[in-house]
């Protein structure tokens, strides 16, 4: 697994409060892993400040899943 | 009781009677304030009044990306900012059917459209901390209506709908969203009006004279406070009675 993917399960994990093989590639983070839609805009505000990147509005919305948030992240760091 | 030392607080508005009495009272519990308004002199004299603990941050909440910017330079300013008071306000009264769309907008975009900007521009900070106060200044014509102010009424109105429903998105992360909704205040605002309107209004005050700025600072300092922390979503109605909501 990636350096990225390792640090955004991090986050994740310490986040939602979750065991960390439940955090899979598929996992999307509102219907497997329960977090509420604010979870979702907090772990945005906190790959933002980890990766040091921007994540736009409508750009944070397709990110669902675990694999999502590897992948947006990855292209754009 | 309501001690805020440690705690930074951004007020809108501030340059006028009703802001600046909070300010004061903000100031006082150990807070460190940044004042916002449109007039830079008013805000400099406070803060010299206040001395430490004081930040002028001159802000016209009629240009979009000046209120955006706010929020930012209050946390480069205080360190953070724990405390919001939405308190500017204008006022452009005209009857219904003479009002102009430039006379709507105008009071729209200031009372109610720079509120939800600014409570936005901070939210990120509070949740981050866990911990948060917005107080948005609403009026007793929110809820009741008031002839010649449709524009204001509305605005104001509107205020309350969204503290609401800002309030039940961040009940959890520690953050408060409340409303205060003042009556008849002894300011520059209500000066306007003549001796006659001012006694016909006093007939409808069971206290029997108008409020006082501080009055209202009391009420924003209780919300604002670690005390209030289980009042989230409520509109204070300070008005010697005369609307009893």
């Amino acid at each position: 697994m990636s350096d990225i993917a390792d640090r955004v399960k991090k986050i994740v994990v310490e986040h939602l409060s979750v065991d960390e093989e439940k955090v899979t590639e598929a996992a999307s983070f509102i219907d497997d892993l329960g977090a509420d839609s604010l979870d979702t805009v907090e772990l945005v505000m906190a790959f933002e400040e980890e990766f040091g990147i921007e994540i736009p509005d409508d750009a944070a919305e397709t990110i669902q899943t675990f694999g999502d948030a590897v992948k947006f992240i990855t292209e754009a760091s | 009781m309501f001690d805020l030392t440690g705690k930074t607080a951004l007020i809108t508005g501030a340059s006028g009677g009703i802001g600046g009495e909070i300010a004061k009272a903000l100031h006082g519990a150990g807070a460190t304030v940044g004042l916002s308004g449109t007039r830079v002199e008013p805000l400099e004299a406070l803060a010299a009044e206040l001395g430490e603990r004081a930040h002028v941050l001159p802000c016209n909440l009629s240009d979009a990306e000046a209120v955006t910017a706010l929020p930012k330079q209050a946390a480069e300013a205080m360190g953070s900012v724990d405390i919001l008071i939405n308190n500017a306000g204008i006022t452009r009264d005209n009857l219904f059917m003479r009002m102009s769309e430039e006379e709507w907008a105008s009071v729209v975009e200031v009372n109610m459209t720079a509120t939800f900007r600014l409570c936005k521009g901070v939210l990120r900070g509070m949740m981050k901390a866990r911990w948060g106060r917005i107080v948005n200044i609403s009026s007793v014509v929110g809820a009741t209506g008031n002839p010649g102010q449709g524009n204001y009424a509305a605005a104001k109105a509107g205020v309350i709908g969204m503290s609401k429903s800002l309030a039940y998105e961040v009940a959890t992360r520690g953050i408060t969203v409340n409303a205060v909704a003042p009556g008849f205040i002894e300011t520059a605002m209500t000066e306007k009006l003549t001796d006659d309107q001012k006694s016909g209004i006093l007939t409808q005050v069971p206290a029997g004279r108008m409020g006082t700025p501080g009055e209202i600072a009391a009420a924003v300092l209780y919300l604002a406070s670690p005390e209030a922390s289980y009042v989230t979503g409520t509109t204070l109605h300070v008005n010697g009675g005369m609307a009893m909501l």
